[in-house]
């Protein structure tokens, strides 16, 4: 195997996107997704069941699409890396069948890694903005997660400072987006009903930032007591609902109680660690307004902000690949055959199942 | 040689002949944890040396989670050799082996009989099946079909089917009924899992109020 510049093949199905994504070392070739977002719109929320179907159907072409796009054939993949948590259980296990399956018949080691710590690779294959220094910390805000870590070293030391202890930032802006009588996904539709409005309006909690949640809360996030508070104002102010103008206002100003939260905790964090860097990734990086504050007040904080390109901000197979690549060029053996699907996998595991020690890399 | 996986119960791989002679089988009768084993297994029953022509699976119908894990594994596994995948019924599976096992016993093979597995949910799935036709693959007459546990009795008598519990699909038996369909030129299943249900969704209604 090529351990320098591994050619490396992930796989990435925890939630709704079925990813397949193609690196050499920290070359990205490819980045596939096919996503089961239209088929969960009618639900409002992504459905664990629809997206472990979808992923089934998705994968195979996905996979090949991948390949041409790479212009790589599968006999020289040096690895396969798929993700093993933490996510929706169901639809982990797809991937996991497909990594399994793929991985024994072509004889190449398998990699299993963690999801979160693979958005935090995907910053490694930027390579406009200059190698990832350490340490350095990382928001993760999406659909699925609100995380905040403390990066030493992305293959050996990824500390969690603090989650969301409810619903994740993504599933605050869904929500929201139904009380507001907006369609699903809320992101971007919450972001152009804000784009009018005053972020001051309408002063919304900011959950979990009392000095008395600052002892054993410091970096965790709570979400679902703002999204009560905007449902109780929006019902008590009907008129402002039905106005364009109000609307933009509860919108405006809801948008800004999650950014001012998420900014001022990873600040915070870097400020608390002495850390002068910021990584931002996650489908929710896609918020204009997050980008926007988290670049004013860490250039005031004199903290330098990352952030991926979106393609590779939202849930994908590259990152996985990425990571397993890096993981590769540290020496890491492959994972044993063994693993499953953990959905509450701790970013302090990096990679599972890690095999015994043998030379070559060879698989046991 | 064609390769046989099945997780619509337990987790069951196999090497076959394509006339039946099984050259590695190996399974984990455990009903959950289709993911963790599934590798493992493949790793077992394949030699370096054999050349698989065609993947055969079971497509169901079974638990959707464990179901999925062995489609995705053999559909993996036969994009990696770049060979073709042969979809059937586990259920048909399971009735091959038991006609097979008949036939060893001398037992009457011609009645009409269901192959029975848990669908979970106070539910049942169940297939009828009459003898094996003249390519050898067995004869579904019904099913496969969804029914509640304490209605199967009474489903089954008014088709005049004897009840037979199955708890394991052999992967041998998912290869051979593909081996055979294969030979006559003839598919058993499309390439959709037997799911049997609708995914469990219900639409939201109007947002809940949060005050009286
Ligand atoms: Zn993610």
């Amino acid at each position: 195997m090529n351990r320098r510049e591994p050619l490396v093949l992930g796989i990435e199905t925890s939630c709704d996107e079925t990813g397949i994504g193609i690196v050499r070392g920290r070359t990205l070739l490819s980045n596939t997704i096919a996503s089961s977002m239209d088929e969960h719109a009618r639900y409002g929320g992504v459905v664990p069941e629809v997206a472990a179907r979808a992923h089934l159907e998705a994968l195979q072409p996905a996979i090949e699409a991948a390949l041409a796009e790479a212009q790589v054939g599968l006999d020289d993949l040096d690895a396969v890396a798929v993700t093993s948590g933490p996510g929706l259980a169901g639809a982990l296990m797809v991937g996991i069948g497909a990594a399994k399956g793929l991985a024994v018949s072509l004889g190449t080691p398998l990699y299993a890694v963690n999801h979160l710590v693979g958005h935090i690779a995907a910053d490694i294959l930027d390579q406009d903005a200059g190698p990832l220094e350490y340490p350095t910390v990382a928001l993760l805000v999406s659909g699925g997660h609100t995380s905040l870590l403390l990066v030493r070293d992305l293959t050996g030391d990824v500390e969690l400072l603090g989650e969301t202890v409810d619903d994740a930032a993504g599933e605050a802006f869904d929500k929201v987006a139904r009380v507001l009588g907006l369609p699903y996904p809320g992101g971007p539709e919450i972001d152009r009903a804000a784009a009018s409005g005053d972020p001051a309006a309408i002063p919304f909690p900011r959950g979990l930032s009392r000095a008395s949640d600052m002892a054993a809360h410091r970096y965790d996030f709570s979400f679902s007591g703002l999204k009560t508070a905007v449902a109780r104002f929006a019902e008590a102010n009907p008129e402002m609902l039905a106005d364009d103008a109000g609307r933009a206002d509860i919108a405006a100003s809801f948008r800004e109680a999650v950014v001012d939260v998420l900014v001022t905790k990873a600040l915070n964090a870097c400020r608390d660690h002495g850390v002068p860097r910021l990584l931002l990734g996650g489908g929710v990086i896609a918020n204009r307004r997050l980008r926007e504050v988290a670049l004013e007040r860490a250039a005031a904080a004199g903290v330098a902000v990352r952030i991926p390109p979106f393609s590779l901000c939202t849930d994908n197979g590259a990152m996985i690949a990425a990571l397993a690549a890096e993981l590769i060029a540290s020496g890491a053996e492959p994972s044993t055959l063994a693993f499953g699907a953990d959905s509450t996998l701790p970013v302090t595991e990096i990679q599972v199942a890690v095999s015994e020690g043998s030379p070559g890399g060879a698989r046991s | 040689m064609i390769l046989g996986i099945d997780t619509s119960l337990g987790t069951a791989v196999a090497v076959i002949e394509p006339d039946g002679v099984v050259v590695a089988a190996a399974d984990s009768p455990n009903s959950l944890g289709h993911a963790e084993a599934i590798g493992g297994l493949l790793e077992q029953v394949l030699a370096p040396a054999d050349a698989i022509t065609h993947v055969a699976v079971g497509m169901g119908p079974g638990p959707f989670t464990g179901l999925r894990v062995g489609i995705a594994a053999a559909r993996a596994f036969a994009l990696g050799r770049g060979i073709p995948i042969l979809p059937v019924p586990s259920h048909d599976a399971a009735a091959l082996g038991l006609l097979l096992g008949d036939a060893v016993a001398g037992a009457d093979d011609t009645a009409p009989f269901a192959v029975v597995t848990d669908a979970r949910r106070r539910e049942f799935a169940f297939s009828v099946f009459e003898g094996t036709d003249d390519d050898g693959v067995a004869v579904r007459i019904a099913g496969p079909l969804l029914a509640p546990r304490d209605e199967l009795d009474d489903r089954l008598a008014a088709l005049g089917a004897a009840r037979r519990d199955v708890t394991a699909v052999p992967a041998a038996m998912v290869a051979l009924a593909a081996s055979r369909a294969l030979a006559a030129g003839r598919t058993l299943a499309t390439s959709e899992p037997l799911y049997l249900r609708s995914p469990d969704v219900t639409l939201p209604g109007a947002p809940k109020k949060v005050t009286a």
